[in-house]
């Protein structure tokens, strides 16, 4: 479904990317870890258009991504729930839902989905009068979650769902994301630091270290790979 | 059946108000007249202001510069061509303007419009600057539009300036102006495009993640926005006759940004209250100005004592009710009546006025 092969990116003389390959199959959520600095914000950027590659390509669903702007990306069908939530927190949680299906034009379905959403976050439900400033930390990574998925998007990138949040709802919204994918068949990009919780979850993950691809391969092996225990499970 | 009395009442205050215009405009003063349509320039400016600002985010000190533009071209262009020829005595004005005469409306327009295209082309590389960067460009902008006014002897008649404009902005104009400004503010504010400006005010990068076409919008707000500061400016031009470029100094800029920031950040009801006391408060101060006497004792007159009671009221406003007059709260009958029964059950008796549809 979305095809990365060879891509580099640089910030001014300071190489982010040196030619990483990603394959992301449909109906599966692939995992992408690494730590801080490795370049998996980048990877994110670089597939929204906010920053230009040197070399490489995207491909989504044969079409390539390169040269589009943030917005003709989520046309195109790929959803960010972006690192830190950035909720609009003046808006309300309804409207904060509206606004994900911004480049949907079909309104009655829209309702629906609203709707939809609320089943899967009975919270947002009853606080879809409130402004979404008021919300909780993880109240605010569901809406996040809620609005992405008001795209209908095809493909949805989630950035760092567990920052800030106690393990308890981190873990919450992981399960949402298990329930999205056999329920909706949703295919999920999950970017983390948090690869334990990460590996429990995804099909098959890509370990980036210093802007290479350092290891992939199916989640259950790499939970059992000695250098993975050893570097990213702080088993010894 | 709420709609309806709502409705009704909107109409039956449309009524009054047109009805009291119409008394203003028959019986009262040229002074007060004056007042008044200031008040409601004031607003459109502040409105204005405020869609930038108060709804999209955008901080743009821009304000003064494209009233002046509005202002010179429909003074321009409804000044008779005998009236051009004395005040272009130092140098003749270009050829195809010098014999233009057109019917009030339509150089309204055609001065909303072209503030709206000038300030769009300044607007294209400036609206990629954020925060205070976009603040100091716009105000560089809006500098550079006075300086030029200055210069282009041939155009504007420089520091001269432009006199006899023909003085055809009277309540209805003003008001009238204001009302479809307000009108169609509000529905922008309040459609799904409204939401999306909310939107790239609370986080850019957010809303452009959900597909918002960040330029397109902010480039809208600010199309829309100083089409009807042109406006404004040409109502003013053709109500106080004399136009020259120092009356569109930065000054002007910072009295819309604190008469928005009194009325409350995404507040149009806000914005028109604040602007009509900020006029009428500038005005009842005057005599602070000239000497006077309490008792016995004789002050002495102090030029621009009305500016820093201005000043002090601002700053009363801002300590008091942090987000302004309104908040971002909007005028409406069921706040109305809300207000008036928790009124009546705490046995209080008060009344408000609300003058806007």
């Amino acid at each position: 479904m979305l095809n990365i092969s060879n891509l580099h990116v640089s910030y001014g003389g300071i190489r982010a990317l040196q030619g990483i390959s990603l394959n992301v199959e449909e109906g599966k959520i692939i995992a992408l870890l690494g730590a801080n600095g490795a370049g998996k914000s980048t990877t994110l950027r670089t597939i929204m258009g906010i920053v230009k590659p040197d070399q490489g390509s995207i491909d989504f669903e044969g079409e390539s991504l390169l040269g589009l702007k943030s917005f003709q990306v989520v046309m195109k069908g790929i959803a960010l729930v972006p690192e830190g939530r950035r909720v609009f927190s003046n808006l309300t949680v309804k409207e904060n839902l509206s606004l994900g299906a911004y480049t949907r034009k079909d309104k009655e379905k829209i309702k629906a989905d609203i709707e939809e959403i609320y089943e899967l976050f009975p919270r947002l439900e009853e606080r879809h009068t409130q402004s979404a400033g008021t919300l909780s930390g993880g109240e605010q990574q569901m809406l996040a979650l809620g609005r992405a998925l008001m795209s209908k998007p095809r493909l949805l990138m989630i950035d760092e769902p567990s920052l800030g949040l106690a393990p308890v709802l981190s873990q919450d919204v992981l399960s949402k994301l298990v329930e999205l994918n056999q329920k909706r068949n949703q295919t999920v990009l999950l970017i983390e630091q948090n690869a334990r919780a990460a590996l429990s979850i995804a099909d098959y993950a890509y370990i980036l270290e210093t802007g290479q691809i350092k290891l992939e391969g199916p989640a259950s092996e790499l939970a059992t790979n000695d250098d993975v225990r050893k570097t990213y499970l702080g088993i010894h | 059946m709420k709609l309806k009395r709502n409705t009704i009442l909107t109409f039956i205050a449309l009524l009054v108000i047109v009805v009291l215009l119409f008394f203003a405009e028959k019986s009262l003063n040229p002074y007060y007249r004056r007042i008044l349509n200031l008040c409601a320039i004031y607003s459109i400016f502040s409105v204005t202001f405020n869609l930038i600002f108060g709804y999209t985010g955008q901080f743009s000190l821009g304000h003064a510069g494209f009233a002046a533009i509005g202002a010179y071209v429909a003074a321009l262009l409804t000044l008779s061509p005998a009236q051009k020829a004395v005040n272009f005595f130092l140098k003749p004005i270009i050829s195809p303007l010098a014999n233009v005469e057109l019917p009030f409306l339509l150089a309204l327009i055609v001065g909303g419009l072209i503030t709206a295209i000038l300030s769009m082309l300044i607007a294209w590389p400036a609206l990629r600057l954020h925060g205070d960067y976009l603040a100091i460009a716009t105000l560089g902008f809006s500098e550079i539009i006075r300086s030029l006014m200055v210069n282009m002897q041939s155009l504007t008649n420089g520091a001269l300036g432009l006199k006899g404009i023909p003085g055809y902005t009277n309540l209805f104009w003003s008001w009238g102006c204001l009302a479809v400004c307000v009108f169609i503010i509000k529905r922008l504010v309040d459609s799904s495009y409204g939401r999306a400006i909310s939107a790239v005010r609370d986080d850019e990068v957010a809303a452009e993640a959900l597909g918002v076409n960040l330029f397109k919008h902010k480039m809208m707000a600010f199309g829309v926005s100083s089409f009807f500061v042109g406006v404004a400016g040409g109502l003013m031009a053709n109500l106080i006759s004399t136009i020259d470029p120092k009356v569109f100094l930065f000054t002007l800029t910072y009295q819309i940004v604190g008469v928005t920031v009194m009325g409350g950040m995404g507040s149009l009801t806000g914005s028109v209250i604040s602007a009509s006391l900020y006029t009428i408060f500038l005005e009842a101060l005057r005599p602070l100005e000239s000497q006077f006497t309490i008792g016995s004792l004789t002050v002495p007159g102090i030029p621009g004592m009305r500016m820093v009671i201005f000043s002090v009221l601002l700053l009363l406003v801002i300590l008091f009710s942090r987000k302004g007059l309104m908040g971002n709260n909007e005028f409406s009958w069921d706040g109305l009546f809300r207000l008036f029964n928790r009124l009546r059950s705490k046995k209080g008796d008060g009344s408000t006025g609300g003058d806007e549809a």
